[in-house]
């Protein structure tokens, strides 16, 4: 064999093999010999202010190019550090393989300086994970990690390297394949159930597609729309699913479940038959689940055995790869043309249900305009990150969608300050795209030390702020259930207000931090935006500028996101607005 | 109901805490659990007894099989097997009842594996029903101390 390789040596020669452009990483004592190695490295490193920020910025990465995306942090802190951002890519299938440093392996167990049992900690939240104790299987280990990463159901893996591996040395051969006797995923489903749903399908007076990011991670929207079109479906896509279906078609109904479309939400409730594609029966897409859909077959299309039958009781269950069965199906589906439920869907459609009003209480910013302004000036077509809460919502329900991979977010576990760093992955991995965060004023706090990266990286990501000074789903909950005892959820709050504070009055104090001086401290430049005819002309400041660009936009404090299925209800019981006082 | 299912795993460290971490996180209660080397030295066998309904223990089996160092999950319970646990059973014992006891363990065909002044130690294999029936008969004489394995299980014939 030729010349052996030390453990750090092999980690960067199998990130090339791999075809690895950029690497998130941040580095500290038990990575010093495999940074010694990125030095010389051809790959791109980012470095991140935290390790939170370099692996959602990985995912963000990964979510908006399809690659697998690559974090690295050292052991104890570095490696904790990464636990919120494994659990979101965990929950949303998003595939990531990260590296950490460890104590060396004659001290591990022993409470060493920066020791955390990583691989215990990591377990129920990655794919799999790997403690590598050999350096002879380093090699191997890096390419089952990334094949596992990225097939079947695409999930995070962690690799821990104890730093003794790093610097011993082994043979390097990158060419076996892959085989493990555990892992086989399934792609092609079965034939007989790919008929017998086509044959359903062809019967259903009243179907509905329902489609969830498994669509977008098999690369499926072009058979997807084959389907709909052919056999006149209406589609409503979930959160992790928007952009797999393109919402300007006379088909689209928009987000199901507790913030959803009214139509969406409608049509689930009174179809007979739903085609789940990608997707898991999430609690809020379903909302009360005894009363989920009761007049509908279903028919579920998914990669993940286990997600089949897991929540929900499935007439006809298709365990596969969306794309190939799709492909198959269609041939089987026979052309429709519109009909009595087509008129119906085009009925509830008709009716703007959505009560965020377009002008906020007292002339103030509604968030409403902001979003749909923004996704008329990107035609529909920019990459938008956002954190979690009202924003998010709002953003899934006003900007209108067109193209898989260009919206970010955290669905399943919902991670404020996910968006932050998953702009920065997002705009690494595509430097010619527009990239959006769209934010909160509590969720950009959260990993707001990005900002550094994106200035020292010249990112040119547009950031705009719909800022309550609330940290809004919460208080609008605390609104609905909780009489108005806003408990925690002001941000403007001082130790000086009065402790049983009923909401926003003149007295109110300033909002900390003044956020266009923080992000000029940082070098960006920013603007605030308080009145609706500026709206436009900000954004197109902010498209306008080469660099990156903030817009604080302060908006109406207390206005809520609906329709809204309050929790424990069914979707056909929705909330349309406000109850006037 | 309860159910006992056979699992193929690969043999090396974190495995049963992997299978472990599994069933918390997801509410699945084991009843017993057994593990030990196969035929064959990398693969060991996990035997495992649940109590579920069948929507349970299909989402159980399908977890389990989602594992990358799961090779093989089977719900054995409605085939044909063998399945075996063990105990020792401490029980106080003196000149008057001793040999009532060995009488009692002889019935069973246990074995008495150690002797002292005022007990004996109790070897019972058998069936869950067995080691039951034998417990129940020397709670009398007071039991000080006893030790289960899980359930081991193998189907009968060719498979």
């Amino acid at each position: 064999m030729g010349n052996k390789m030390t453990g750090a040596e092999i980690f960067v020669k199998a990130l090339e093999e791999e075809g690895v452009d950029t690497l998130f990483g941040y580095p500290g004592g038990a990575l010093i010999p495999i940074y010694d190695e990125i030095f010389d490295a051809d790959f791109k490193h980012i470095l991140p202010h935290h390790e939170q920020g370099g692996i959602h910025a990985a995912d963000g990465y990964a979510r908006s190019t399809g690659k697998v995306g690559v974090t690295i942090a050292t052991s104890g802190p570095g490696a904790t550090n990464l636990v919120t951002g494994l659990a979101t890519a965990y929950m949303d299938s998003v595939p990531l393989v990260a590296f950490t440093g460890q104590v060396p392996s004659h001290m591990l167990g022993t409470d060493a300086f920066q020791e955390a049992d990583i691989t215990g900690i990591s377990m129920p939240i990655t794919k799999y994970n790997y403690l590598v104790k050999d350096v002879n299987d380093l090699g191997s280990i890096i390419k089952e990690a990334f094949h596992i990463a990225r097939t079947g159901r695409p999930g995070p893996v962690l690799i821990d390297i104890p730093k003794d591996v790093m610097v011993s040395k082994s043979d390097f051969d990158y060419s076996k394949p892959v085989d493990l006797r555990g892992y086989k995923p399934n792609y092609d489903g079965h034939p007989l159930q790919i008929k017998g749903a086509a044959d359903r399908i062809n019967q259903a007076e009243k179907p509905v597609i329902y489609a969830g990011g498994g669509v977008i991670i098999s690369g499926a929207a072009q058979y997807l729309r084959e389907l709909a079109e052919k056999a006149k479906i209406p589609v409503t896509t979930t959160l992790t699913g928007l952009g797999a279906f393109d919402e300007k078609s006379d088909l689209s109904l928009g987000m199901p479940g507790m913030h959803g479309s009214t139509e969406a939400n409608l049509a689930l409730s009174h179809a007979d038959l739903i085609i789940a594609i990608g997707c898991r029966f999430d609690d809020r897409v379903t909302g009360k689940l005894e009363k989920f859909a009761q007049e509908a077959d279903i028919i579920h299309i998914d990669i993940d055995p286990a997600e089949v039958g897991k929540r929900v009781a499935i007439d006809i269950p298709i365990v596969g790869d969306v794309k190939r069965i799709l492909k198959k199906l269609n041939l089987r589906v026979e052309k429709k043309e519109a009909n009595g439920w087509g008129n119906q869907i085009k009925e509830w459609k008709n009716v703007d249900n959505n009560n965020v009003k377009a002008v906020g209480v007292n002339g103030a910013l509604s968030p409403r305009p902001v979003i749909e302004a923004l996704s008329e000036l990107t035609d529909g077509q920019a990459i938008l990150a956002t954190e979690v809460g009202q924003h998010q919502m709002w953003a899934a329900q006003f900007y209108q969608f067109s193209r898989p991979g260009q919206f970010l977010s955290s669905g399943g576990l919902g991670t404020m300050g996910y968006g932050l760093p998953a702009a920065i992955g997002a705009q690494v991995g595509n430097p010619d795209e527009p990239v959006f965060l769209l934010s909160g004023d509590g969720s950009i706090q959260m990993n707001i030390q990005e900002l550094a990266t994106i200035k020292k990286n010249k990112l040119p990501v547009k950031m705009i702020i719909l800022n309550n000074k609330y940290l809004g789903m919460v208080r609008q909950w605390q609104d609905l259930f909780k009489d108005k005892r806003y408990a925690a959820t002001c941000m403007s709050r001082q130790v000086d207000c009065p402790p049983k504070c009923k909401g926003p009055n003149d007295k109110c104090p300033e909002m900390v931090p003044d956020f266009i001086k923080l992000a000029e401290s940082y070098g960006i430049k920013g603007e605030v935006l308080t009145e609706e005819s500026e709206i436009i002309p900000a954004l197109k400041r902010a498209i306008a500028e080469d660099g990156p660009y903030l817009i604080d936009c302060i908006i109406e404090r207390e206005e809520n996101v609906f329709p809204m299925v309050p929790p424990g209800g069914s979707l056909y019981e929705m909330i349309l607005e406000e109850e006037s006082e | 109901m309860k159910h006992t299912v056979s699992v193929l795993v690969a043999n090396q460290s974190g495995v049963l805490a992997r299978i472990a971490s599994l069933f918390s996180r997801r509410g699945f209660n084991i009843e017993s659990l057994s593990v030990g080397q196969t035929e064959k030295k990398d693969v060991s066998r996990i035997t495992l007894v649940v109590d579920g309904d069948e929507k349970h223990l299909e989402q159980l089996t399908k977890q389990l099989n989602k594992q990358v160092i799961v090779y093989k999950v089977s719900n054995i319970s409605n085939d044909p097997t063998v399945s075996r646990s063990m105990a020792f059973i401490k029980v106080k014992a003196d000149y008057e009842t001793r040999s009532e006891i060995i009488q009692i363990v002889d019935v069973f065909r246990g074995e008495i594996v150690d002797v002292a002044n005022d007990s004996v130690m109790v070897e019972v294999t058998g069936d869950e029903g067995k080691i039951n029936a034998m417990e129940e008969l020397l709670e009398p004489y007071g039991i000080v101390e006893l030790v289960r394995t899980g359930k081991i299980a193998m189907t009968r014939g060719k498979k």
